[in-house]
């Protein structure tokens, strides 16, 4: 596949591999942050792991959406299937995450819940079914929001009055910010992500470096980008000076993508938001505005009300963080498995107590 | 209150321990513990083997396929990869109020083609109808008696280092065709179901050298060799880019990020080969329309630790677990 | 806790939004555009896309053209990536 294997090429990883382990002899054993779930599976996918020294650590941060979408959000979202003539259109992987009783995925063989690859094709549906209310749950980050918004624009183009979305959009520099500040964690680089990076551009990341002395390099997400920019990291560590590098720059521009930034700044506004396993985080979500108000679910469908259970004992927020390891939780393996899962780390397959389970076992 | 969920039956993990812990507590025997895909029996002087499998799959209808033919290839399929010629098939079905009868006669007559290609017959059936709601339209049931090769000499412990493996044909059509005819995602591509019988094939590479043989189905090729490495007890080891996979499999999954090491196939098998007798078996796999994509995949190892390692694409190590969780649900 | 990642898992249990891969325009139509990669054709959006044409390879998540991958940024980095030491 163009583009693709190039950038997977054997002979190269192997190369960019001993480099990385002649530059890290000697250094004390330092945390680098992959914030993206897609660079934590690709880091297991390709075995990188394996190809890295043992004191260059990647610890996999927050950035799966699925993984921080509070339990609560899930709840509400089963309860919508409940009310008449509504149908629930959501990408794929929200279906398995458990809520206090119930999971989207069982409420799909009743019909009440729809697989989409784009939040255009549950418009299109409401278009074609105006005797149904189309709920699509806003899910993802900076990659996915302006998808969203063309949507919303569409349904507002064709005047939809059956269409809707439950945004539980979120951005990830707050997060990225929270994470640099933390002692415990202890991060000395980010792998920044592909591509919510094509679109916020690389000067987002130019206050946490900034601020923080922390080396940012944006990754690709293949695996030369990968091994390429923890050498870029490395390098930046050993030289004592950190700036923003953009390993992905056939892709990812300085300013991002200009017309995604004002199509999300025209749909969305920012608000405060809840990051399931860390907590609430200030201006780190996205509303819709005002003049998009018809197709906000809060305004328009009454929410059933839901009595969300807390995860009592689990402390993914921890885990989420490198602070502790699934071993140190008292759920881990025993209420808390990958067929039953509790928290964020084991919901999604790109959690560290996911991974952790499969290991032990 | 303990229950059964889906992950029970996704052909993982889950579902490996609650045949251990509770079919073959309860019902095991020499035939059964085995855990073959097909059990053998003495008949006088013949060798026979006989299997049963169920099936149900959604949708009913797909490209390259639909549950009638195959209802017929994966009872036909685990007969032959046990190195039996199937003859006889019974089959049950089980349908729901208000389920259409042209959508019926099709699935027949599905089954009716697909026995004639293979060269099986239905020897017995059962037809009963349930209420709506109480089975999602159609489920079937069908067993299967071969005869064994004389040439055949299929069982796991036969297995050592330095067996070669080999894959018949590309991995993941089947789950790709399923994935896309269920859900409407949206994209044009030519990708159908690998559902074929596997007999006369089998019949044509059926040899001494072939020690073991396995149909990649329910949890795709990582699933399958897990479970050879655990009969066994050897190590697998198997690289990445010798994998067959169509482009547009490929494409698919990594655009939806499926992996195709998990993905069911319906039509293809896996065989371990002695050393000597792989560049054999491979060339006359290849001379058949169903192996003519087929590839030396990896070797077994020496090591014990029961695991299946992966060489990556770009030379990392990725160890293959058994699947966990349910992928794809009602996959076959 | 390295440990911890030696080990990898059976990820990629299906339908990972964050993905996104480049694909080819084959044809455009207004604001959309018809993609293709490894035979896999789909009509997706190209609303936030600067001067789209047919034969640029873009970037193509949940529906949508994210970003266009510039081939010559390509080609350098692929050089880059021979040339390091």
């Amino acid at each position: 596949m163009k583009y693709i294997d190039e950038f997977r090429n054997l002979d190269i990883a192997a190369r960019i591999s001993g480099l990385i382990k002649e530059e890290a002899k000697g250094l004390e054993p330092v945390n680098f942050m992959e914030v993206c779930g897609t660079h934590t599976m690709a880091v297991e996918r390709f075995g990188i792991r394996r190809m890295l020294p043992e004191n260059i650590r990647l610890i996999s941060g927050p950035g799966c959406p699925v993984c921080v979408t509070p339990k609560n959000y899930i709840d509400k979202a089963i309860a919508l299937t409940s009310l008449e003539n509504v149908i629930v259109f959501s990408f794929g992987d929200m279906l398995k995450v458990p809520g206090t009783n119930s999971s989207l995925f069982k409420q799909k063989s009743k019909g009440k819940v729809r697989i989409v690859y784009s939040a255009f094709d549950a418009a299109v549906f409401a278009e074609k079914n105006q005797d149904k209310r189309i709920v699509f749950l806003g899910i993802g980050f900076e990659t996915t929001v302006p998808t969203v918004a063309a949507t919303v624009k569409y349904a507002k183009k064709k005047r939809l009055k059956n269409f809707f979305v439950y945004s539980g959009h979120k951005v990830m520099p707050p997060a990225m910010k929270l994470l640099a500040k933390d002692r415990k964690v202890n991060i000395k680089g980010f792998l920044c992500p592909a591509h919510v990076s094509a679109i916020i551009g690389m000067k987002s990341y130019a206050r946490i470096c900034e601020e923080y002395n922390i080396p940012c390099v944006i990754a690709g997400f293949e695996p030369l980008d990968i091994l390429h920019s923890v050498l870029m990291l490395i390098r930046q560590v050993k030289s004592k000076k950190a700036k923003v590098e953009n390993q992905y720059n056939r892709v990812v521009k300085f300013s991002g993508n200009i017309k995604a930034l004002q199509l999300i700044d025209e749909v969305f506004s920012i608000n405060d938001s809840d990051w399931r396993g860390i907590g609430v985080i200030k201006n780190s979500g996205l509303i819709l505005k005002k003049g998009y108000g018809d197709f906000d679910v809060e305004k328009n469908i009454n929410l059933p009300e839901v009595k969300t259970s807390l995860d009592k004992g689990c402390i993914c927020g921890s885990v989420l963080k490198g602070i502790k390891t699934p071993l140190d939780c008292a759920l881990f393996s025993k209420k808390c498995t990958p067929e039953n899962p509790y928290g964020a780390c084991m919901v999604s397959s790109e959690g560290a107590c996911a991974a952790y389970y499969r290991y032990r076992k | 209150m303990k229950t059964i969920t889906l992950s029970h039956g996704s052909g993982g993990k889950l579902m490996h321990d609650l045949i251990k812990d509770l079919f073959l507590k309860n019902l095991g025997n020499s035939f059964l513990n085995k855990m073959g895909d097909a059990a053998f029996i003495k008949s006088g002087a013949k060798k026979l083997a006989y299997t049963t499998d169920s099936f149900v799959v959604k949708p009913l209808f797909f490209p390259g396929g639909d549950i009638g033919k195959l209802s017929v290839c994966g009872t036909v399929n685990d007969l032959a990869v046990s190195g039996a010629m199937p003859r006889y098939l019974s089959c049950g079905m089980i349908v729901e109020d208000g389920f259409s009868y042209a959508d019926l006669e099709r699935i027949t007559i599905s089954i009716r083609d697909t026995c004639r290609s293979s060269g099986v017959n239905i020897v017995s059936g059962d037809f009963k109808v349930v209420e709506k709601g109480a089975v999602d339209g159609i489920f079937i049931n069908t067993s299967g008696i071969g005869e064994v090769f004389d040439s055949s000499f299929i069982d796991a412990v036969r297995v050592r280092p330095g067996d070669k493996i080999i894959i018949s044909g590309t991995i993941g059509d089947h789950a790709a065709s399923i994935l896309l005819a269920r859900e409407d995602l949206k994209f044009k591509t030519r990708i159908k179901s690998d559902c074929s019988p596997l007999n006369e094939f089998v019949a044509s590479i059926i040899c001494r050298d072939i020690k073991f043989m396995r149909d990649p189905t329910r949890g795709g090729l990582a699933t399958t060799l897990n479970e050879i490495s655990a009969t066994s007890g050897y190590n697998i080891a198997i690289e990445e880019s010798g994998v067959p996979i169509k482009k547009s499999v490929r494409a698919l999954c990594e655009i939806l990020g499926f992996d195709p090491l998990y993905m069911a196939n319906e039509g293809k098998l896996i065989a371990i080969v002695s050393k000597s007798a792989a560049a054999n078996v491979l060339s006359k796999m290849k001379r058949h329309a169903l192996g003519k994509d087929a590839r030396i995949i990896g070797e077994v190892r020496k090591e014990k630790d029961k695991k299946v390692y992966l060489k990556t694409q770009s030379g990392g190590l990725r160890i293959l677990d058994m699947i966990t969780g349910e992928q794809l649900p009602r996959i076959c | 806790m390295t440990v911890l990642f030696l080990w990898a898992r059976q990820f990629w249990q299906g339908f990972n939004m964050c993905l996104a891969i480049p694909m080819k325009i084959l044809k455009i139509e207004g604001d959309k555009a018809n993609v293709s990669s490894g035979g896999i054709q789909r009509t997706i959006g190209i609303d936030f896309l600067k001067n789209p044409k047919i034969g640029d390879y873009v970037i193509v998540h949940a529906g949508f053209a994210i970003e266009k991958l510039d081939p010559v940024k390509a080609e350098e980095t692929l050089k880059i990536l021979e040339e390091l030491q």
